[in-house]
C-alpha cells in the first residue's frame, strides 16, 4: 500500500480501540518476570556456555601480542574469540569502529576478546588472564581542543551539514537586540535497563541471535555482512527488549561475539556487555560545542538566526545535528546552519534518543530565553510572536503538515500557571529555597518508513499480527494491537501480537520515534489487505464491508470474522510505503515545557518541584503509553540538564565514570510532579494513522526548560551542561546565590 | 571474581583466628561492597570467613549511658531504632541520607566503617592507583577528580571516604569494639580509626590482620540540635560531594564533622572552636591546610555554604 495522498476518513476514525487508554497487553508478563528477556531465553537455546567480553585497556595503538595460554588453562574455560582466530570480517553499514578489534585498536574498552567458559563465574575469571601486549599511539580526546581541525562532514540521514537562506551577516549587523553566546553539551550514555545482551546458536550454517535489537532486519544485514554469510542463514529475535534509546538501533559486541563463540566451541553461547564496559563499549550521544547568534527587532521578532554545532566522532562517523531544529522552528529570513566534525578516538559516537534535537533545544531554548529577557517580552509570548506556519528555509509553498506550537503554548501556560512567574530572577523566595519558572518549546522532527505485517484470523475470530517491529518499553505491543482490532471490529483482547522476529515481514524498527506511526501503519496495511480478503469471501463488496462486533457486514447480511476464516485461517501481509508528502509538507511535533526549580539559598543544590508539558504529535494511539514515554522523555531531559555526564580523561582517551554509581541519572527524589497535555491534533499527511511520532518528543527541550528556571530562581545563566553545583557556585557573584 | 574458599564463622575467636590464619582472607558480613570489589578483581579474597552469625546484631544501653551498636546491625535497624532517632538523631539522618533502601538493609555497621573509596580510577583495574596497586601511581591527582578529597590527602592518593554513617560516628565520639585472634580486646577511638594515605594509601584502617569489630559504642547522648546535610549531585542515591554533621549544644558550643571531603571522616577541633564565629570560620578552621585540585576546589566553599545551611537549618529547628 502507499500513502501518497492526505488520509481522508478511514476505519481508525471510529475510535473505538486506538485512541483509548489501554493498559499494556504485554504489562502482566512484564512485571510477574515471566517476558523472557534476550539474555534468559534457555528455553530456546538449552545449556549454553557463558561468554565475557575482554575489552581494550588503551584507546588507541595496536595489539603486539596476545598470550591466551593462562586464561585457556584457567578453569572451565572452552574457547577464547580473538581477532587471531576469528576468521575474516567485515564490518557492519551501521558500525564505525569494528566490534572486534585487533590488531588496531580504535578505542578504549573496544573488545579485543571474548572468554567463553562453563560458568559466567569461569569466563569473567579466565577474562582476567588473557594478556594483552598493547602499543599505545597518541589519540584525540579533546573536542574543544580539535574544534579547530574539525571538517564539514558529508550528509547524513538527507540532511545537509549547512544550510543558508537570505543575508545572515547583514541581517545579523542591524538587528536592534542581538544575542550571540555559545553552549555545550556533554558526552552522554543512554543508561538504558537492560545491558546488550545475546545468546547466539548455530544449526549448521544458520545462527540464531536471541538478542536485544531495535532494528531487527538492520541487525541481520549487519550480522550477516560482518560474518560474510547469507542473510537468509541470519534468524533474530528480539521480542522484549528493557529499553534501548538508541543504544541497541545497531548490532553491537555481544551479538557478534555470542556468533563467534559459538561457532568456535560448538554449542551455544551468550554474552552480555557488563554494565561498567557499556559507556566505553558501546554508542553514546556525542558531546556539543553550539554557537547561536539571534537578531530580533525590538519585539522580539527574529529576523537572523544562526547555529554553528561542532561535535567529534571516530574516523568514518557522523555529526551530532543539533542544529536540525533551528531550521524549521522560528521564523527569519536571514539564516545559517552548519555542522562540524572533529576526528576523536573516543568510543563511538552516534544516535540517543532524539539526536540533534535534544541537545540542540538544550541551547536555541536558552538562547531563546536570553533574547525574551533583553527585549523584554514574556518567553511564551516570544515563541509565539516567532512561530512560522511553513519551513522557513523553503518557503511559503512548504507548509507544515499540521503545527500546533502555538496551542501548545498558551494551553501548557495556562495549565502550569505560568502567570505566576516574575520575570525577574531571584525574587521568590520559599523558605531556604529560591523558586523560578522557565519554559522551552519542544519540536522534534516526523519521520515514517516502509514497514510491513501480515495479520491472520483463525476459526474462533481471533486476530493475530506478526512484524518484526520492537518494543523497547514503548507500548508497541499494545498499539499494534489496537491497530489490528479497530481495523478489524474485535476487542483488544482478540488480538495477539507477536513481534520481534526476522520471520516476520520487515518493519520499521524503533527509533526516531518514528516506530509506533510507522509499524501501525504497515498493520493498517496489512488489515486492509485482510478486509478485502474476507469480503471477498464473504462475497461482499469490499468498499461497503463494515468490520465491527467480531462481524463482517454488508447492509443488513452478516458472517462471523471467525466462520469466514474457517479452519485453515485467513492470513494477508502488506506494508506501508510512502510517496513524497513528507517533501511536499514539512512533518514534525510540536510541545511546551515548563518546570518550576527551587534552588538552595546557601548549596545551590537544585529541586526540581513540578514540570508539565503540552504536545501536539498527530493522533494519540494510545495515551497512557504516550503519557509514559513523554514522561519518561522528560525525565530524561531533567537528567542531561542536572545531572548526566560521561567524563572524558583527555590523557587516556576515555569515559572515566563508566558505572551506574559514577554517571548519574534522575531517581524517583529528582522528579516530583509531571502533568501531560497532548494538544487535539491529526495529521492527514503522515500516515492512515494521522498519527506522528512522540516517544522523543518529550526529551527535546525538557532541559531547557530546567536551565531557564534555574536562572529564573537564582539570576544564574549556565551554558555549560550539566548544571551542576560547582557551576552554579563559580558564577554565584552578584546573584541571588553570592 | 577469584575463585575463594568460604566459612561461616560460630565464634568470634574462631572468626578471628580464621582470618589471621589464611593468607588474604576476609571478613564478610552485608558483603555490598566487598562483593562488588570482588568481581571487578579490586579484591581478590582467597578466603572468606562469614560473621553474620555470630550475634553481634544486638543494640544495648551501656552501664555509661552511652550505646553499644553490635557489628552486624544493619543500618536500615539502625537508623530506625527508637533510641538512635532519639538520642543520636545526627546518625539516623547520616545513615538514611546514605546508598538506597535496598543496600542499607543489607549493609552493616562495621562494613560501613570499612567501605572503600568510590574513586574512578580505584574501580577501572587498568588504571594505575596506589590504593589498588601500590606503587603504580595516582590516575586522579592530574585527572578526574571534582568528587575526590581536598584535605588529609597525599601526593599518592586523593581519594574520598565515601561513608556517611562514619561521619556522625565521628561527630559522636564513637569507639570501636574489637576482638584479635589471640582473643585480645581493643577499644579504638574512632578519631584513630582510619587512617591518612600518606605514601599507603592501600592500609585505610589500623585494625591488626584477622582483628573483628565486635561494636560501636556511643558515649552519653549529647542532647542539643542535630543536623546532617548532605549535598551532591541528585537528591539520593549519591555518593556526598560535602557533608556535614553537627551537634549545636544549648550553651552555645558546638561541634562539626565532615564527609566528601578528606580520606576519613573530618574533624578539626578548631572547627568546633569556630562555631561561634558562624559558617565561614568553621570551615576556615575544618580546611587548615586543604591541597584541593583545580576541579574540587569548590568543595572549600561549599563546605562554607553547606555549614550555612546547617546554621540556618538549627535555627529553625530551636
Amino acid at each position: 500500500m502507499k500513502f501518497d495522498t492526505p488520509a481522508t476518513t478511514n476505519p481508525i476514525d471510529r475510535g473505538r480501540v486506538v485512541g483509548i487508554p489501554h493498559d499494556r497487553i504485554d504489562g502482566a508478563a512484564k512485571v510477574t518476570g515471566t517476558a523472557p528477556y534476550a539474555y534468559e531465553r534457555h528455553d530456546a537455546a538449552p545449556k549454553p556456555a557463558y561468554g565475557w567480553i575482554v575489552g581494550s585497556a588503551i584507546a588507541s595503538g595496536t595489539i603486539r601480542s596476545i598470550d591466551l595460554k593462562a586464561a585457556e588453562a584457567a578453569p572451565g574455560v572452552l574457547g577464547i574469540v580473538t581477532y587471531e582466530n576469528a576468521g575474516p570480517l567485515e564490518k557492519g553499514d551501521f558500525n564505525t569502529a569494528r566490534l572486534l578489534g585487533g590488531p588496531k585498536v580504535e578505542h578504549y574498552e573496544q573488545a579485543v576478546a571474548l572468554v567463553v567458559a562453563d560458568t559466567l563465574e569461569n569466563a569473567r575469571d579466565a577474562a582476567k588472564l588473557v594478556q594483552i601486549d598493547f602499543a599505545p599511539a597518541t589519540g584525540r580526546f579533546d573536542l574543544a581542543g580539535e574544534r579547530a581541525n574539525a571538517v564539514k562532514p558529508k550528509a547524513s540521514f538527507g540532511s545537509e551539514p549547512d544550510t543558508s537562506v537570505g543575508d545572515f551577516d547583514g541581517a545579523f549587523a542591524k538587528a536592534a537586540v542581538k544575542v550571540d553566546q555559545t553552549y555545550t553539551t556533554p558526552d552522554q550514555s543512554h543508561a538504558m535497563m537492560e545491558p546488550h545482551a545475546t545468546i547466539a546458536a548455530w544449526n549448521g550454517d544458520m545462527l540464531t541471535l536471541w538478542t536485544a535489537n531495535q532494528m531487527v532486519a538492520w541487525g541481520v544485514g549487519d550480522v550477516a555482512k560482518t560474518l560474510k554469510i547469507k542473510k537468509e542463514n541470519v534468524r533474530i529475535v528480539s521480542p522484549y527488549i528493557g529499553g534501548g534509546f538508541g543504544s541497541k538501533l545497531f548490532v553491537r559486541a555481544d551479538a557478534l561475539l555470542a556468533a563467534l563463540g559459538a561457532r568456535q566451541v560448538g554449542r551455544p553461547v551468550k554474552v552480555a556487555i557488563a554494565r561498567p564496559q557499556i559507556p566505553n563499549n558501546t554508542t553514546h550521544r556525542p558531546a556539543t560545542i553550539q554557537r547561536i547568534r539571534l537578531g530580533a527587532d525590538r519585539n522580539g521578532v527574529i529576523d537572523a538566526i544562526a547555529h554553528d554545532v561542532w561535535s567529534g566522532d571516530l574516523p568514518g562517523g557522523g555529526p551530532e545535528t543539533a542544529a536540525q531544529q533551528t531550521r524549521l522552528l522560528y521564523r527569519g529570513a536571514n539564516r545559517i546552519t552548519t555542522h562540524r566534525l572533529a576526528t576523536l578516538d573516543l568510543p563511538e559516537g552516534n544516535a540517543m534518543r532524539a539526536p540533534g534535537e535534544a541537545v540542540g533545544l538544550l541551547a536555541l531554548e536558552v538562547a531563546m530565553d536570553e533574547l525574551a529577557e533583553a527585549c523584554g517580552v514574556d518567553p511564551v509570548e516570544l515563541r509565539i510572536r516567532n512561530d512560522v506556519q511553513f519551513d522557513p528555509e523553503a518557503g511559503p509553498q512548504r507548509p507544515f503538515s499540521s503545527r500546533k506550537l502555538v496551542e501548545c503554548l498558551r494551553q501548557g501556560a495556562d495549565r502550569f500557571g505560568w502567570n505566576r512567574r516574575n520575570p525577574k530572577p531571584g525574587q521568590v523566595r520559599d523558605g531556604r529555597w529560591l523558586v523560578g519558572m522557565g519554559m522551552a518549546s519542544a519540536f522534534r522532527n516526523n519521520l515514517v518508513q516502509t514497514s510491513g505485517a501480515r495479520v491472520g484470523v483463525d476459526a474462533e475470530g481471533r486476530v493475530t499480527v506478526e512484524t518484526d517491529m520492537t518494543d523497547i518499553g514503548t507500548g508497541t505491543y499494545t498499539i499494534i494491537g489496537q491497530t489490528a482490532a479497530e481495523m478489524l471490529g474485535v476487542p483488544l483482547e482478540a488480538v495477539t501480537v507477536k513481534l520481534g522476529d526476522s520471520r516476520f515481514p520487515v518493519s520499521a524498527g524503533s527509533g526516531g520515534q518514528w516506530g509506533a506511526n510507522s509499524s501501525t501503519a504497515g498493520v493498517y496495511a496489512a488489515c486492509m489487505a485482510l478486509r478485502a480478503k474476507l469480503a471477498e469471501k464473504a462475497g461482499f463488496a469490499a468498499d461497503q464491508t463494515d468490520f465491527e462486533d467480531g462481524l463482517v457486514k454488508q447492509g443488513n447480511r452478516s458472517q462471523k470474522l471467525g466462520a469466514l476464516a474457517g479452519r485453515e485461517g485467513l492470513w494477508a501481509e502488506d506494508k506501508m510505503e510512502y510517496g513524497d508528502l513528507e517533501k511536499r509538507y514539512a512533518q514534525a511535533t510540536f510541545g511546551a515545557h515548563f518546570c518550576e526549580v527551587g534552588v538552595d539559598v546557601d548549596t545551590a543544590e537544585v529541586r526540581i518541584r513540578r514540570m508539565g508539558g503540552a504536545f501536539a504529535a498527530g493522533r494519540i494511539l494510545n495515551p497512557k503509553s504516550a503519557r509514559s514515554q513523554v514522561i519518561g522523555a522528560m525525565t530524561m531531559g531533567a537528567g542531561a540538564a542536572l545531572m548526566e555526564e560521561l567524563v572524558v580523561d583527555t590523557r587516556f582517551g576515555f569515559f572515566v565514570n563508566h558505572d551506574m554509581a559514577e554517571y548519574q541519572v534522575p531517581v524517583h527524589a529528582d522528579i516530583p510532579q509531571q502533568d501531560v497535555l497532548f494538544v487535539d491534533e491529526l495529521d492527514d499527511k503522515s500516515s492512515p494513522m494521522k498519527a506522528k511520532g512522540v516517544g522523543e518528543l518529550g526529551i527535546c527541550g525538557a532541559g531547557a526548560a530546567v536551565a531557564n528556571a534555574i536562572y529564573n530562581a537564582t539570576g544564574v545563566r549556565l551554558r555549560d551542561y550539566p548544571l551542576t553545583i560547582d557551576k552554579l557556585l563559580r558564577h554565584a557573584d552578584g546573584t541571588a546565590i553570592a | 571474581m577469584k575463585p575463594f574458599t568460604y566459612e561461616r564463622a560460630t565464634s568470634l575467636e574462631q572468626a578471628a583466628k580464621a582470618v589471621a590464619s589464611v593468607q588474604g582472607a576476609r571478613f564478610i558480613a552485608g558483603g555490598t561492597n566487598l562483593l562488588d570489589l570482588m568481581k571487578l578483581q579490586i579484591e581478590t579474597p582467597a578466603h572468606l570467613v562469614d560473621v553474620n552469625r555470630l550475634g553481634l546484631d544486638k543494640i544495648e544501653k551501656t552501664p555509661e549511658g552511652g550505646l553499644r551498636i553490635g557489628a552486624l546491625v544493619r543500618n536500615t535497624d539502625l537508623a530506625a531504632d527508637a533510641t538512635v532517632r532519639r538520642d543520636y538523631a545526627v546518625l539516623s539522618r547520616a545513615l538514611v541520607a546514605g546508598a538506597s533502601g535496598q543496600l542499607r538493609n543489607k549493609a552493616t555497621t562495621a562494613g560501613n566503617l570499612l567501605q572503600r573509596t568510590r574513586c574512578p580510577y580505584f574501580y577501572d583495574t587498568r588504571m594505575p592507583c596506589n590504593k589498588r596497586r601500590p606503587g603504580s601511581g595516582c590516575a586522579a591527582l592530574k585527572g578526574i577528580s571534582r568528587g575526590l578529597a581536598i584535605i588529609g590527602t597525599s601526593d599518592a592518593c586523593i581519594a574520598q571516604h565515601p561513608s556517611d554513617m562514619a561521619v556522625a560516628m565521628r561527630l559522636l565520639d564513637a569507639t570501636v569494639e574489637t576482638v584479635d585472634a589471640a582473643g585480645g580486646r581493643r577499644a579504638i577511638p574512632i578519631a584513630d580509626f582510619h587512617r591518612l594515605p600518606g605514601d599507603t594509601p592501600h592500609v585505610e584502617h589500623t585494625l591488626k590482620p584477622g582483628e573483628l569489630i565486635t561494636a560501636v559504642t556511643l558515649p552519653r547522648p549529647l542532647g542539643g540540635t542535630h543536623v546532617y546535610h548532605k549535598v551532591r549531585d541528585r537528591a539520593s542515591y549519591a555518593f556526598a560531594l560535602v557533608s556535614v554533621a553537627a551537634v549545636f549544644g544549648k550553651d552555645g558550643s558546638a561541634r562539626f564533622a565532615f564527609g566528601g571531603l578528606a580520606p576519613k571522616p573530618w574533624r578539626v577541633a578548631a572547627a568546633d572552636a569556630a562555631a561561634p564565629s558562624g559558617a565561614k570560620a568553621v570551615a576556615e578552621a575544618a580546611l587548615a591546610g586543604a591541597r584541593p585540585t583545580e576541579q574540587n576546589g569548590f568543595k572549600q566553599g561549599l563546605t562554607a555554604r553547606t555549614l550555612a545551611s546547617v546554621f540556618r537549618q538549627k535555627e529553625a529547628a530551636a
